[in-house]
């Protein structure tokens, strides 16, 4: 855990609370107890949490108080969970969100509509 | 099933000062909060006062809960509330664990904070000043090696200092490049007009003269067009109000960001691109009452620029035109946490003179309705220097709209 701040000036020493492993991704991390998943994995350098559904472009936190939804993994089978929200647990199981079937027209590929009007259109044309 | 005096939305500050007044009524409350720790924002808060005491919300939020908790206060973390139903005299407040069936229900869901969009800043490595204060403060994790912070207001500033003490560094502040989205946090005449409400704060001379004649507007044009080329630095950390941030860049992750000169209105001057090495990037766009769960129970709402943005109408007891909808802190309107705290207790006082049908603690209501006013004089960050008017106006609208309702009941008895 190289990235924890342990001497603060005004704060004091870190606590030194109970130690938590769980896995992401198939990797096995330890944190402490009261990190969020968000805050166990940046502290082990761990940026990117997802890809973008459509695009695949790596996404990691931003807003860390539960309003974006960016951070949105999947926990114990659990999907589109808030991984600043969520305290780690021992043996907790955590994946990263992966690029998904485009919900329109999963088979085609090309050109994907981008409005409803497009799509109605595309429908029209078969 | 369960019914309850009271559901109180949000364990800050706010929420937490009201669970108090309440239960040290014997009100049946239960207090909801998403996030696994109780104090919201106040918890990652950590500043010097004038007099040189530190405001340490860490100790802030636990001083409040363990009074909650002495008092037997039912407090549930990690409940997420989507829905507030409207029965005829009750409300039914729904989360993913259970519903609540109350008679009053407290919104004291804060606030959330404006994001300043541009390009790249959906690269792991950027995040809300926020998201990097609360990392540092509250989770002691290092949010990066190197970083910048784009965006200059009050709260950036603040949390600056904060990310300082902890030992992360910082390149500098600079301002977004102006897009629809930032258009006011890019011009640097208006970011100058908001930061000199907390140049007492700064050890610098130049933003020092510059705020002491807020009034007068030219001096501040003067500030701006004389502004230094290596920015005025604030505990050695420049800020710059004639630079912007045009781009970060990376591919997995955050590795540098594009900087260019903008004029004092912010316009980008050409050829002088600049790429500063960052592994970090802190987006500072200020922050806006977080008012949803009283739009969808039907509360009517105001837009007040002193105020933050869009807050639900409310009077000075905090009730809304809602019947036995109370809110209190940052959802009407950005203040200190000081503030929101002396709200909470307003409307948890308020809450129990509904409740208990009694007058004997109308007295107490009124102290607290003047400390509210009070602590807003004290505060030594001003988010806004006119938000006394914004809470005029406020006020105002709620006595219209309730004159509006008594109108409209008269007529259908006639």
């Amino acid at each position: 855990m190289n990235n924890r701040i342990v001497d603060h000036p005004v704060l004091g020493q870190i606590d030194q609370k109970r130690k938590v492993t769980f896995q992401f991704d198939g990797k096995t991390y330890e944190g402490f107890e009261n990190d969020t998943i968000a805050s166990a994995l940046l502290a082990h350098g761990v940026r990117t949490l997802r890809k973008h559904e459509e695009s695949g472009n790596p996404r990691g936190i931003y807003c860390n108080i539960g309003h974006c939804f960016e951070c949105r993994v999947t926990v114990d089978g659990e999907d589109n969970v808030r991984a600043c929200l969520t305290p780690i647990q021992e043996n907790m199981v955590v994946e990263s969100g992966q690029v998904q079937p485009h919900p329109l027209d999963p088979s085609k590929e090309g050109v994907k509509p981008r409005t409803y009007a497009e799509y109605k259109e595309q429908e029209g044309q078969k | 099933m369960q019914q309850l005096d009271v559901v109180i939305i949000g364990a800050g500050p706010a929420g937490l000062a009201a669970a108090i007044q309440c239960r040290e009524n014997d009100l049946d409350v239960v207090v909801l909060d998403e996030f696994p720790k109780v104090g919201g924002r106040l918890l990652g808060q950590l500043h010097q006062e004038p007099s040189g005491e530190w405001w340490n919300g860490i100790e802030e939020s636990k001083a409040l809960q363990t009074k909650a908790e002495s008092l037997n206060t039912d407090i549930r973390l990690g409940y997420s509330v989507y829905h507030i139903e409207k029965l005829e005299k009750q409300f039914v407040v729904h989360t993913k664990q259970q519903k609540f069936v109350t008679n009053n229900v407290l919104i004291a869901t804060g606030a959330a904070e404006s994001p300043a969009p541009i390009p790249g800043w959906t690269l792991p490595g950027v995040m809300s000043i926020g998201a990097a204060q609360v990392m540092t403060n509250v989770h002691r994790v290092k949010v990066g090696e190197k970083g910048i912070v784009v965006g200059v207001n009050v709260l950036s500033a603040a949390i600056a200092r904060e990310l300082q003490l902890a030992g992360v560094d910082l390149h500098s502040m600079a301002l977004p490049t102006r897009n629809v989205v930032s258009e006011d946090q890019a011009n640097p005449r208006l970011v100058m007009e908001r930061l000199s409400r907390i140049a007492h704060l700064a050890p610098s001379k130049f933003i020092q003269f510059g705020s002491r004649f807020a009034k007068w507007k030219w001096v501040q044009d003067l500030v701006v067009q004389y502004y230094p080329k290596n920015g005025i630095k604030m505990w050695g950390m420049p800020i710059y109000l004639n630079k912007a941030i045009k781009q970060i860049n990376g591919t997995d992750k955050v590795e540098s960001v594009t900087m260019v000169d903008v004029t004092m209105h912010g316009d980008i001057i050409g050829n002088s691109e600049e790429e500063i090495p960052v592994d970090f990037v802190c987006i500072a766009g200020g922050l806006y009452p977080l008012a949803e769960l009283a739009g969808v129970v039907g509360c009517p709402f105001i837009y007040s620029e002193e105020l933050g943005g869009h807050v639900p109408v409310h009077n000075e007891k905090m009730e809304t035109p809602v019947a036995g909808i109370y809110v209190a802190g940052n959802i009407t309107g950005i203040e200190s946490s000081k503030v929101a705290r002396e709200q909470g207790k307003v409307a948890g006082l308020a809450i129990v003179i509904k409740e208990k049908n009694t007058s004997e603690i109308t007295g107490k209501l009124q102290t607290a309705i003047s400390e509210v006013k009070a602590t807003r004089d004290a505060a030594s960050i001003q988010f806004h220097p006119h938000i006394p008017e914004g809470r005029a106006k406020v006020s105002a609208a709620y006595d219209d709209l309730v004159k509006a309702q008594e109108v409209e009941k008269e007529l259908e008895y006639v």
